[in-house]
């Protein structure tokens, strides 16, 4: 399935950036407002399923790179991975471990498992989607 | 407005049923569309309907001041939508496969699990 | 150092695949070192005990729910452990030999190991539920090792069949014990022995016993449970000399004894055991005598032997006690050689059945000399172990305190039997003239030798010198069942009084019937074929069938096949309870108050409403999915509204998907169809309504009443001095809650590979033509 819009074409390639900026934004501050790994995967997932409307199966592939399978693994691994620092840390399992970086200049880098975490659902979320999409377009 | 909004959800758990009590399959999936909406709404109504104040800590205090509306429910839903999603994705697909193999959309033919 | 002891068989079990590798042939060999210094180590708590004393080894396991790996070494255990890796050690080496070159050799010496592990902690742990739990580890390995030939369907059948009795009674076991548990108020056999309170006079106290009692007699076959034992000689012979000599089926006995003097001594105990244990000793030996498979026979001998054990314990006087330990050790030794040689013969002559095997003492010398020594304990001839087990036996009886003649009657009867069959299974393979079997006989090796030769010869020197066992351990045991101190006299030889009459007459009438076996053959096998018709075996068999019957009745009418079907049950049920409960709790909280609300939160209400009814009534598929859309839109407009943004933001992107899976999957199948007739549309429409007015009221009376505080505070308070977040949603969904999430974006996954799966699959599909 693919559409020939030129208009819807254009549009896909003007707005994709966006969406795809704006996910990862909504992914950063979720922790602070309204956002997070759900929302923001939601909105990458939808970028990307606008741009395999408008340019096909095939390419939409070829922009992601990786098979969404594989992205779905990751974020599942992410997932897991958060909950391993707070073992080593001789923490209960799942505990939240966080670090502050100090940048060059002024200010802290927050830096935490909860981030890994939420990035990890970012890419689950995605990762399904993509692979339903993509899966029943090629049917 | 939890009121109104009872019997809101009330009629929707009556659509979802009736409509998967048909015997055509895309009928149950628009009863499966209904039904996680109508739960959704209702884990959200029963712990009572605030307007305006999200469960949001405001810029530089460290704590929640005066009313806000229950997070527990909301994340509880939050997790819902995307599930009910990917289970209808699934139901969905398994209906289309279902429906090529047997070549009925009529869920009383779909009885025999040998074909 | 005793966890490691009794898990070791687990452990070394794992290894065997690898083991098997590299040590080939002699795995046997080499295994058996773990139950030989399992036996040294056993046989150096000895001392510990010898005075009557008991050791208790705590070991950690569940101390939330009050289990525990705790361990009681006493005389009944010691015994018991001794027993199990003295005789493993020889099964094992012997079961290297016997089942040399079988494919499956490793996978037998895994489930044997773990076998063999499993019993050492049912003996020896001290915790009830541990007891449990290693009690059905048996059964289950068993199982596994009943069915070991498992391309024959007769093992399968057998091996389920003791599955069945054994793990049935296992359950009410468990029964027994948490009211065991309940009475006593502790989970240790140490603190139930020791402990003051008197069970008997406890309102639970017939419950629990008649529960425990049905527990050791399923295990230890006693009548009307023993035929599952002679069914379980499918099991390669290992197996058999094992587990139906020494082991498995003496667990049964074991609890029996061990909870004998907290639980005993009243009429409702050992008058059931004296009754069931008289019928299962003559019922045995009965068997035994009318078989013709040298297992069978061997096996019903078995029967006969537990039969007497649980007498004796009925009985209970301190000489039937000693009576009781002597013979569990006599019996383990001869029944194990027996078997043992059993295997030998088969293995050699290719055939188990007695009538077709003759004159095998020449080709098989060794195998015979060993095989005397074995039977001669088995009739209870001096100066073996039997004939001191015997005396006892028949002393503790005529000195019993109630129905002293009647049982001593019994047991001359079953003695006599006893010894007709002892003839049976010495002179009819080895003697008498030689007759064609399916291999040509030739000696057994050396592996499958020693173990019964080091059995008998034991069986010999404990007769010779009952006093050596007597102070090292019988002297203990007898102490730890009787419940306060013993001084037992065991000899040989106790002068010319009524028990050696006994014995004297109860060789002389064996030897008679044996003569005459070939003439009763006939007759018996009548008695027996009526006898299986009506028996509890025919009534195991209706019962299985019933089952089975009542389960294809049962699937047709609820399993039917009918999607809407099931779904009405459901909601009718699910609806029909939640309605009454809240009814007949609560009434009905009915309200039609809806002045708080402003007229554009109407306006959304009526948008759902409208789109869902319509959703429900056009014959547009189109339609239908727009209305769906507009539902969508609709509910995240009140999450918005009602102070929800995330949830607002997540359900418009989910509805925007939902319709374009929608457009993808749903309009590649037939438009709406009506299959349904008015009626059923009335039906349906009646249970959807009954469902939605249930809804409603259960919505309006959570609204008015709450039971409980919510837990929304916690999160609220600490969401930013704890998680350091200011959405609280998000804090609950990746921190609080981080583990309720990691589950859903599993199940995220799982529905994806189904999806992929099935598109896969269909891919597939079409390429094949």
């Amino acid at each position: 399935m693919k559409s020939n819009t030129l208009i819807l074409r254009t549009a896909a390639l003007a707005i994709m950036p966006l969406q795809l900026m704006f996910s990862v934004f909504l992914l950063l501050r979720g922790h602070d407002e309204p956002g997070g790994g759900f929302i923001g995967g939601l909105v990458a997932a939808s970028a990307f399923v606008l741009y395999a409307f408008s340019f096909g199966v095939g390419s939409t592939r070829k922009l992601l790179r990786v098979s969404p399978k594989d992205l779905l693994a990751v974020g599942l691994l992410f997932g897991l991975a958060s909950t391993i620092p707070s073992l080593l840390a001789g923490e209960a399992m799942l505990t939240a471990m966080w670090w502050q970086l100090p940048l060059p200049g002024e200010g802290y880098l927050k830096l935490s498992t909860v981030l890994v975490f939420d990035i990890g659902v970012y890419l689950a979320v995605l990762g399904t989607l993509m692979t339903f999409v993509i899966g029943l377009m090629e049917s | 407005m939890e009121t109104l909004m009872a019997y809101v959800i009330g009629i929707l758990f009556a659509a979802s049923i009736y409509m998967m009590l048909r015997r055509s399959i895309v009928k149950l999936v628009i009863g499966l569309i209904i039904l996680s909406n109508a739960a959704n709404l209702l884990i959200f109504v029963v712990s009572g309907l605030t307007r305006g104040s999200p469960p949001l800590i405001p810029d530089g205090a460290g704590e929640v001041t005066g009313v806000v509306a229950d997070p527990l429910p909301q994340a509880l839903i939050l997790t819902a939508i995307v599930i009910a999603f990917s289970v209808l994705a699934f139901a969905v697909v398994l209906i289309r496969r279902a429906y090529e193999v047997v070549g009925t959309d009529d869920l009383d033919e779909m009885k025999d699990t040998d074909t | 150092m005793m966890l490691l002891a009794v898990l070791s068989g687990f452990l070394l079990a794992l290894a065997v695949p690898v083991l098997y590798r590299l040590t080939g042939r002699y795995i046997g060999w080499f295994l058996a070192l773990l139950p030989a210094s399992l036996t040294a180590y056993f046989a150096g708590l000895i001392p510990a005990i010898r005075d009557g004393g008991s050791l208790l080894i705590e070991n950690q396991w569940m101390p939330g729910l009050g289990v525990s790996l705790d361990f009681l070494v006493d005389g009944l255990s010691l015994v018991f452990a001794l027993l199990i890796s003295s005789i493993g050690t020889f099964i094992l080496i012997y079961a290297g030999s016997y089942l040399k070159g079988h494919r499956d050799l490793a996978r037998f010496y895994v489930i044997m190991l773990s076998f063999m592990a499993s019993m050492l902690g049912l003996v020896l742990s001290d915790n009830l539920i541990a007891f449990f739990v290693f009690w059905e580890l048996t059964s289950i390995t068993s199982y596994l090792l009943i069915g070991f030939n498992h391309e024959d369907v007769e093992a399968r059948k057998c091996a389920l069949q003791g599955l069945f009795v054994t793990a049935g009674g296992g359950l009410v076991l468990m029964a027994g014990l948490i009211l065991l548990i309940f009475i006593t108020g502790s989970y240790s056999f140490a603190d139930i022995l020791s402990s003051d309170v008197s069970i008997h006079d406890h309102g639970y106290y017939t419950a629990a016993a008649i529960c425990i009692l049905i527990g050791a007699f399923t295990k230890s076959a006693q009548v009307p449970f023993h035929f599952w034992l002679p069914n379980a000689m499918a099991a390669p012979t290992p197996v058999s000399a094992f587990l139906h000599s020494a082991t498995m089926v003496k667990a049964g006995i074991y609890l029996l004894a061990r909870l004998n003097s907290s639980m005993g001594e009243t009429p409702l105990w050992s008058h059931t055991l004296m009754v069931v244990g008289t019928v299962t000793m003559i019922t045995g030996t009965y068997l035994a005598f009318s078989s013709t498979g040298i297992k069978k026979v061997l096996a019903y001998s078995t029967v006969f032997a537990l039969g007497t054990l649980t007498l004796m314990i009925g009985v209970g006087t301190e000489l039937a006690i000693t009576a009781f330990v002597c013979m569990l050790v006599a019996h383990s030794l001869y029944k194990g050689a027996l078997f043992m040689l059993a295997g030998a013969l088969d293995h050699e002559t290719g055939t188990k059945d007695l009538t077709k095997m003759g004159g095998l003492r020449r080709s098989m010398p060794w195998t015979s000399a060993i095989a005397c020594m074995a039977v001669l304990s088995l009739a209870g001839i001096p100066p073996l172990f039997g004939f001191v087990a015997k005396e006892l036996i028949f002393e503790s009886l005529l000195n019993a305190p109630v129905g002293g003649w009647a049982l001593t009657t019994f047991a001359l009867v079953s003695s006599i039997l006893l010894v007709a069959v002892a003839c049976l299974v010495f002179f009819k393979p080895f003697f008498g003239p030689p007759q064609a079997t399916p291999r040509q006989p030739h000696e057994a090796p050396f592996s499958m030798l020693i173990g019964p030769a080091t059995l008998s010869l034991f069986s010999l020197f404990f007769g010779l010198a009952p006093f050596v066992p007597e102070v090292l351990l019988l002297n203990p045991a007898v102490t730890a069942i009787f419940g306060g101190d013993v001084q037992t006299a065991l000899a040989l030889w106790h002068g010319v009084n009524i028990p050696l009459m006994l014995s004297v007459v109860s060789l002389l009438a064996g030897s008679l019937l044996f003569a005459r076996w070939q003439a009763l053959q006939p007759g018996l096998a009548i008695i027996n074929t009526v006898a299986g018709r009506v028996g509890p075996e025919a009534a195991y068999f209706r019962m299985m069938q019933g089952i089975t019957q009542i389960a294809g009745w049962q699937t047709r009418l609820l399993q039917n096949g009918v999607l809407g079907v099931y779904l009405l049950t459901l909601v009718l049920v699910t609806f029909g309870l939640t309605g009454y409960t809240l009814f007949s709790r609560n009434g009905i909280h009915l309200s039609l108050d809806f002045s708080d609300g402003y007229f554009y939160e109407f306006g959304i209400a009526l948008l759902i409403v409208t789109a869902t009814v319509f959703a429900s009534i056009t014959k547009s598929r189109l339609g239908s999915v727009a209305s769906m859309g507009v539902l969508g839109f609709g509910v995240a407009l009140i999450f918005i509204h009602f102070s929800a943004p995330d949830l607002g933001i997540t359900q418009l992107l989910v509805e925007t998907l939902t319709v374009i899976l929608l457009v993808l999957v749903l309009f590649k199948l037939p438009p709406f169809a009506s299959f349904s007739s008015p009626l059923e549309r009335c039906r349906d429409l009646a249970v959807a309504v009954f469902a939605g007015v249930v809804m409603t009221l259960l919505t309006l009376a959570v609204l008015d009443i709450r039971y409980f505080d919510s837990i929304s505070r916690y999160y609220i308070e600490n969401s930013y001095e704890m998680a350091f977040g200011k959405n609280i949603v998000n804090v609950i969904l990746v921190d609080f809650r981080q583990l309720d999430t990691l589950g859903e974006i599993f199940v995220l996954g799982l529905a994806a590979i189904g999806v992929y799966a099935m598109v896969k699959l269909k891919a597939e599909d079409q390429h094949k033509p």
